[in-house]
């Protein structure tokens, strides 16, 4: 068991802990490094999804988790960052500038909307964004000097300083671009999270009231809060649209906003690891269902049919079993899995057991 | 009367989207929790229904039928309650809506292995019977499905209103250790009102599906939009639910036909963000600011 020494406040806000804390994620980045050189073709193409699902699943935990304010609707915002992407690539616009434009152009976009959705609390607001993601495709198909409408946008090759990166030509390339775009993002969320803006978040996450009271301008916090997270959405849409290599009104339904809420849920709301956690079962669980089948079918006597909707039904599954038993996700079993192993024969059944509160109602706050 | 015509098959819409507001409203009201399964407890209802009245399955008459499946709905939900929902009683919120979006899921897959991803229609004894009156041509189940939504909907608001229970319910949901401590078994009364709202999806799906087809994934945008409705309504506000979902049921139409080609779908939508952004409560708000 470690025993960290401070010796100033700042050190409470110190990025990494320790040597040991900084070590261990530079091993992290050293393995996300190599692993395409020691993985298939196939793999680096789940992996950099992965690495996507982790950046929007990185928005909406700045939002969702960080702020308190659910958002049931951040497909719309993807579907912005990438047709707006695209729309600039098209027009001529390089990739960097074009993916830094579209970042922008959906903060603004999520910055707009987050003043009159900011009013709204709870319930409301998850229904508000849901219907947000819904009118979205309509726009989609409406807009079609923007969005190439039912046709939707291909999206050119990239080209990078005379390098030309493509998902398929070059997917060592492409991942390390995504990994590029996911470390500078991550980087700035832990920044933003030490900050006097990150801390007035949780502040509003953890009791309105109280924020106000604290002077935290509670309306300004929140339509910060919703322009970054729809922000980073926005780029993870960008690349999403390099990713699939063509997007259109039926690339962001209303079931990707769900997808994505549930992601975080099951990753662990209120960490940033969740994202990424969420983003492995996300990516990884349609496959390795599938594996599984096929391992139940040749070496059991059952024979499981292939059943249209399986991964959606297991991960479905999934959640509902982690909100009974664990509702602060991957990222709890963890917590738990580290303690366990930091005291080793010391561990008590009882550290992480949950406080029961009584429900209060929100229609006085 | 073209107007007029658009009108009743509008508000014969909005009924359903109102019984199934209802639906939300009862959870909503009682234990302060949204289910957003609700659109899917609609679909199974609705599959249920199919099951104990087509010819082809168990063939029982439509009034049977339509009590079986309730009954059915009903346990269903008390079920649920008991032995999901209870798992995080007394926790946040938002991990109902999880939750329930997660049933959601489940049920919908269960549904599709079940009874296929065809769409089916229930066979009704009025269907394709028709009511003149005067110069307006109204089908039987609309006129059917008005009466239904009008009934339950005035017998829902004197059971919260006037009986012990309803009252017990609405306690619940403003205050749940108060009125544990009032005496109100309060785990019970929240198994209650989830088996009454199953009843309510039933028969909305039921009525749902005499008019029209059903296949498992009806019930996701379908609720999404009784949702709009509900909210539109104001959470928590009976008749405003069955409010919200008559204005829905009559907009849809009305966009559809009279404003550019691909508004129509979204029109219900746009309401609910216009009510939302100039009344955050909905049109009959319950929401009030706390006082410290």
């Amino acid at each position: 068991m470690r025993v960290i020494f401070k010796n100033s406040y700042d050190n409470d806000i110190n990025l990494f802990e320790d040597r040991v804390h900084l070590l261990k994620y530079a091993v992290l980045l050293l393995a996300a490094l190599v692993m395409p050189w020691v993985i298939s073709a196939y793999y680096v193409g789940e992996l950099t999804s992965v690495l996507i699902w982790s950046l929007a699943g990185l928005g909406l935990m700045l939002i969702a988790g960080h702020t308190g304010q659910v958002s049931l609707g951040h497909a719309a915002f993807m579907a912005i960052g990438a047709f707006s992407h695209l729309a600039l690539m098209l027009r001529g616009w390089p990739f960097v500038p074009a993916l830094i434009a579209s970042g922008v152009v959906t903060g603004l976009a999520g910055a707009l909307i987050a003043r009159p959705l900011g009013r709204m609390s709870g319930i409301y607001l998850a229904i508000a964004t849901l219907a947000l993601s819904i009118i979205i495709e309509d726009v989609a198909i409406v807009a079609t000097p923007i969005t190439g409408g039912i046709a939707g946008l291909f999206a050119p090759p990239i080209e990078f300083f005379g390098l030309m990166i493509d998902r398929y030509g070059t997917p060592r390339a492409f991942y390390y671009l995504c990994l590029t775009v996911l470390i500078i993002v991550t980087l700035g969320y832990a920044n933003l999270l030490r900050s006097p803006t990150g801390r007035s978040f949780l502040a509003v996450r953890d009791s309105e009231v109280s924020a106000r009271a604290l002077g935290v301008n509670v309306p300004r916090a929140k339509t910060v809060s919703f322009a970054l997270s729809c922000g980073i959405t926005g780029l993870a849409g960008a690349l999403y649209a390099h990713q699939a290599q063509a997007v259109n009104y039926e690339s962001f339904l209303v079931l990707i906003s769900i997808t994505l809420l549930l992601q975080v849920v099951v990753g662990g709301l209120g960490s940033m690891h969740g994202a990424f956690f969420g983003a492995f079962v996300v990516v990884l669980l349609p496959q390795t269902i599938s594996m599984a089948r096929s391992f139940i079918n040749t070496n059991t006597p059952f024979n499981l049919g292939a059943y249209p909707g399986m991964d959606t039904a297991v991960f479905a599954l999934i959640i509902l079993l982690m909100i009974i038993y664990e509702p602060r996700g991957i990222y709890g079993i963890w917590i738990r899995l580290r303690t366990w192993l930091e005291l080793f024969p010391l561990y008590r059944k009882g550290m992480f057991r949950r406080t029961r509160t009584y429900l209060k109602t929100e229609r006085m706050r | 009367m073209d107007i007029l015509q658009l009108l009743i098959s509008g508000i014969a819409n909005g009924c359903i989207y109102g019984l199934l507001a209802l639906g939300f409203v009862l959870i909503y009201k009682a234990t302060e929790a949204v289910n957003f399964a609700q659109g899917d407890m609609l679909m199974l209802g609705a599959f249920l229904g199919i099951t104990v009245i087509n010819s082809n399955y168990m063939d029982m008459p439509f009034l049977a039928g339509l009590i079986a499946a309730a009954v059915v709905m009903g346990i269903f939900g008390y079920l649920l309650d008991r032995l999901v929902l209870r798992g995080i009683f007394g926790q946040p919120q938002f991990a109902m809506v999880i939750l329930t979006i997660a049933l959601g899921f489940l049920l919908r897959f269960f549904a599709g292995v079940t009874w296929g991803y065809d769409p089916i229609s229930l066979e009704s004894p009025f269907a394709g019977r028709i009511l003149e009156l005067g110069d307006l041509t109204i089908p039987m189940v609309d006129a059917v499905i008005i009466v239904a939504t009008v009934l339950l909907t005035t017998s829902l608001y004197f059971f919260f209103a006037r009986t012990r229970l309803g009252v017990a319910m609405q306690a619940c949901s403003q205050n749940q250790m108060a009125a544990y401590y009032m005496g109100i078994p309060v785990k019970r009364v929240n198994a209650i009102v989830w088996a009454l709202s199953g009843v309510v999806a039933a028969i909305a799906g039921v009525l749902f599906a005499a008019k029209g087809a059903i296949e498992p994934s009806t019930g996701l945008i379908f609720g999404i939009k009784a949702f709009a409705a509900a909210v539109i309504g104001g959470l928590g506000s009976l008749p405003g639910a069955l409010a919200g979902g008559l204005l829905v049921g009559v907009v849809e139409p009305f966009a559809s036909r009279y404003l550019p080609s691909g508004f129509g779908p979204i029109a219900p939508y746009a309401l609910m963000l216009m009510v939302l952004v100039l009344r955050p409560g909905g049109l009959f708000a319950q929401i009030k600011q706390k006082k410290v």
